[in-house]
């Protein structure tokens, strides 16, 4: 279970602990149950940590994204880098599982002051850390910024990829190595819920905007709810809230999930839903960018950092 | 038909900008020939390409009736003439067709060349000019100084030039007058067999081709079947008329007079400008004279960026052809770009806007390949080779010596930009021929070879003297030099559409120019990529572009699927825009963007 995309931790500890009762009503939810909900590094968010965890939560993620005072103010977060300390602190007395996530590749960031924040997170103890390079996407208010050039000093490619290699070294020497792109954990310490999205497994998604994935009779189907909170719940009311729609190209979408996680992706299922061949394989294992053991196909280090490169060739 | 007496004919001759757009829809609507509700800003300019470029590509003419100050109706007829170098004959055409011109200078800016090149052309068709100073409403004019100029840099008397101003009205009464009273009445016999020469040409859907004439001595009628001197086609004339400057039918149109015939003429390249018309009986036995083929100066291959698309490319450019006279074409196979056509063009902007209109009209991404200019190979045998394509070069131990065309290049500018333009041109292998001022003005004459223009030497121009410098060329002829060809190699591969030739002293820069260009056009790949120049098998020039490191997406969950795969196909469509050789893709844009030179 997770309660994400948003704020969950503005919900009161009783509304959670209805919401799980109501679950385990409808489903039953079993021991040792993976329960993960969201929270930001505020005080009065931390405050209810306890409660949520009385309630049946048993991991916790935090948004921190960053443990400098400039840079959470450049990234527009109201939140200081004391108080996220302080929450992480919190959050590890109630929570045996957390997690939190930084950026980096910010503006102005050096490598060297990089790993001296990495390394100040990594001793915090976390089992499971996001570690996100800074993407400025066309269309959002980020991306506005960066093409009027008021986002001066982000790395170029090259920078943007010593600090990629400098990111995997050390959380490897601390023993949370990458098990997805992105994500990092010790070893048993992944996150369930989201490998479900890499290994193309089944989901419930639940709530005003929330995605699905459900397999019918062999195929992938996709669900979508409305957006909007108000239409959801008038939606939700007349138990008409989710749209089924067959998932688009299944096969495609498998190896652009499936080959992000460091344990890669199953060949055999991949041709199962219909992907086309993919004709540049032996080239790209020959230049040691994928690794292919029996129907097992994954990235090698060196194609980690190359993912979007090597599926716009193989799905060419 | 109108009596001689009572018929002017005319043109405008002006800089672009000038006003001469605005002053021809000022002389229409002073003497209503267009109703109000018709009127729209530059009726004569009809293509958008043309609006937007602020050009006329094609004649067009409009008749306009006027009620003088004698009491007395006349006719005038105003031809717009094209108003770039690259239509210099069709330019010169037009101007047989007129007895006057007016000339019209912005009095905010003064003279420009291209104003030089159009006014000689009046000069030399025995023309009466009537200056005519516009934007006299602008707080920069200054009439006595362009007054100056014109006597100066033209050597024309400018006592009697009239100010006007084209956007508020004032002085378009006095420009008709001028027009009744000063420009001389056309001259013809009636009753002489007919001459009428073809001014312009182009097709329409419905009426076929619709041919532009100013009749010299004799009546054209509808009905009558007349012959095209220059080829002998014999045609049965369907309908003449004039441009008001919609079209009206007449009955006939005699001599002086300017107006339209259609005679079910399928291609306009069977009606060629400056031809004499006469009709198939009793006819002329004598053309009128200064009749010339056109020939295309500049050529490069137009090729589909999606192969599937060529089909799609020879209809579009079988309809461009159909209503374009000076532009030829052919088929063409690049090892690189796959199949396409070698086009010719009368110039760079005649390239641009047939390209533009494949892109506009048709809907076609167009890669094109660097443009250029008919080189003369004389092979040691003796025989001479035309080359238009540099992928055609014979083999060198073959070639004898190689001849390039050059032109003479007339440029005006004001002396502070002096310098760097004496510099471009020097860079471009230019010869001085002449260096004169004007007040604050120089104008410099150069001979230049003319691949060295052909690309981009009107942006540099324009660059370095921040818009301020004019320029006009003709061509002169052929001249031996060292010329080589240029092969460029990326990842050890050649890519035949951006070989190009360039004369063996600047090889060198050129190269490392274009390797460097090519460094920053083609992206980064999971590879490094060497870029090389070469002569025949030496290298000349190198670069290496650094293989990818990074390209991953930072967050992709469950909610993210959907838009992470939409990324990915955009991905995968922007691929298609890019040309494939061997394992390296490279933009489309870089075909042309590698050619162009920063100094």
């Amino acid at each position: 279970m997770f309660f994400g995309g948003g704020t969950p931790s503005l919900m009161s500890p009783r509304l959670v602990a209805r919401i799980l009762r109501a679950a385990d009503r409808a489903w039953g939810i079993g021991e040792g149950t993976e329960i993960t909900l969201e929270a930001n590094p505020t005080s009065s968010e931390a405050g209810r940590f306890r409660g949520y965890r009385d309630a049946g939560v048993n991991r916790l993620s935090i948004g921190v994204q960053s443990l400098r005072d400039p840079d959470l103010r450049r990234l527009g977060r109201l939140h200081s880098a004391a108080e996220a300390l302080r929450t992480i602190e919190i959050a590890s007395r109630s929570f045996d599982r957390t997690s939190f996530d930084l950026i980096y590749a910010r503006q102005d960031q050096t490598p060297e002051a990089w790993r001296i924040e990495l390394e100040q997170a990594l001793s915090l103890n976390p089992s499971h850390l996001a570690l996100y390079q800074l993407t400025i996407e066309a269309g959002t208010a980020f991306g506005a910024r960066f093409d009027a050039g008021k986002l001066p000093g982000l790395p170029g490619d090259d920078r943007a990829a010593d600090l990629w290699h400098l990111t995997q070294e050390v959380t490897q020497a601390h023993g949370l190595p990458a098990y997805e792109i992105s994500n990092h954990a010790r070893p048993g310490a992944e996150s369930r819920h989201n490998l479900t999205y890499w290994r193309g497994g089944d989901w419930a998604g639940i709530g005003p905007g929330a995605h699905g994935r459900l397999t019918l009779d062999g195929r992938r189907i996709a669900t979508e709810t409305p957006l909007a909170p108000g239409e959801w719940l008038h939606a939700a009311e007349a138990g008409r809230a989710t749209v089924h729609l067959p998932e688009d190209e299944p096969a495609e979408i498998l190896l652009m999930m499936g080959l992000r996680l460091r344990e890669g992706v199953d060949l055999a299922r991949y041709d199962a839903l219909g992907g086309p061949p993919l004709a540049c394989l032996p080239e790209l294992i020959g230049d040691g960018l994928l690794r292919r053991e029996g129907d097992r196909l994954s990235l090698t280090d060196e194609g980690r950092p190359l993912l979007n490169a090597i599926l716009s060739r193989l799905l060419a | 038909m109108t009596d001689l007496a009572h018929i002017r004919n005319f043109s405008i001759v002006a800089h672009i900008d000038h006003g001469k757009s605005t002053l021809a829809d000022r002389l229409i609507q002073e003497t209503n020939t267009v109703s109000e509700r018709d009127m729209k800003e530059q009726l004569l300019d009809a293509m958008d390409i043309e609006r937007e470029r602020g050009i006329t590509i094609k004649a067009n003419t409009v008749r306009i009736e006027y009620t003088a100050r004698d009491g007395e109706d006349y006719v005038l007829n105003l031809i717009d003439t094209p108003g770039h170098v690259d239509f210099a004959y069709e330019v010169s055409r037009s101007m047989r067709a007129v007895e006057g011109s007016l000339l019209v200078v912005d009095s905010t800016q003064g003279v420009e060349a291209q104003t030089l090149a159009n006014v000689y052309q009046a000069i030399d068709a025995d023309h009466e000019i009537v200056p005519v100073f516009n934007k006299i409403d602008l707080p920069a004019s200054d009439i006595d100084r362009v007054a100056e100029q014109v006597e100066d840099v033209i050597g024309i008397d400018a006592s009697g030039a009239i100010p006007v101003s084209a956007k508020t009205g004032e002085g378009i009464r006095e420009v008709l007058e001028a027009i009744v009273t000063r420009l001389p009445a056309p001259k013809g016999a009636p009753d002489a067999p007919l001459k009428a020469m073809l001014v312009d040409s182009w097709y329409d859907a419905y009426l076929g081709v619709i041919v532009l004439v100013r009749v010299i001595d004799g009546t054209l009628k509808k009905g009558a079947r007349v012959r095209f001197m220059s080829n002998g086609a014999v045609h049965g004339v369907d309908r003449v008329g004039v441009f008001r400057p919609t079209m009206q039918d007449v009955g006939e149109l005699g001599p002086g007079e300017i107006g339209f015939l259609t005679a079910s003429i399928k291609q306009v390249r069977d009606t060629r400008v400056g031809d004499t018309i006469t009709t198939e009986k009793h006819g002329a036995t004598e053309p009128l004279p200064g009749f010339k083929p056109s020939q295309p100066v500049v050529f490069c291959g137009l090729f589909p960026v999606d192969n599937a698309e060529f089909e799609d490319l020879r209809d579009a450019i079988d309809k461009l052809a159909l209503n374009d006279a000076s532009f030829s074409h052919e088929m063409e196979t690049s090892a690189a770009l796959g199949f396409g056509f070698r086009c010719g063009f009368l110039g760079l902007l005649h390239l641009e806007v047939i390209r533009d209109r494949i892109e506009r009209e048709y809907g076609i991404d167009l890669v094109t390949t660097a443009p250029s200019v008919i080189y003369h190979v004389h092979m040691r045998d003796g025989s001479m080779i035309e080359l238009h394509n540099p992928a055609d070069m014979p083999d060198p131990t073959l070639v004898d010596h190689i001849e390039e065309p050059r032109i003479k290049a007339t440029i005006l500018v004001p002396d502070e930009y002096l310098g760097d333009v004496l510099k471009l041109c020097q860079d471009r292998r230019g010869i001085q021929e002449d260096l004169t001022y004007a007040g604050s003005r120089a104008m410099v004459v150069y001979d230049l070879p003319l691949n060295e223009v052909v690309f981009d030497f009107y942006d540099r121009l324009k660059s370095v003297t921040k818009g301020y410098a004019s320029f006009d060329y003709q061509m002169t002829g052929y001249r031996q030099d060292n010329l080589v060809k240029m092969q460029i190699l990326v990842n050890e591969e050649p890519v035949d559409a951006l070989s190009i030739m360039v004369h063996r002293d600047r090889a060198e820069s050129r190269g490392r120019a274009m390797c460097e260009k090519l460094k920053d056009l083609i992206p980064r790949h999971m590879f490094k990529i060497p870029i090389q120049a070469a002569i025949g098998g030496k290298v000349i020039a190198r670069e290496t572009l650094a293989a990818l490191r990074k390209d991953v997406t930072a967050k992709c969950y469950g909610g993210d699927v959907s838009r992470k795969k939409k990324l990915l196909d955009k991905q995968k469509a922007g691929k298609k825009k890019m040309r494939q050789f061997g394992k390296v893709d490279i933009p489309q844009e870089a075909f042309i963007s590698a050619l162009k030179m920063d100094g």
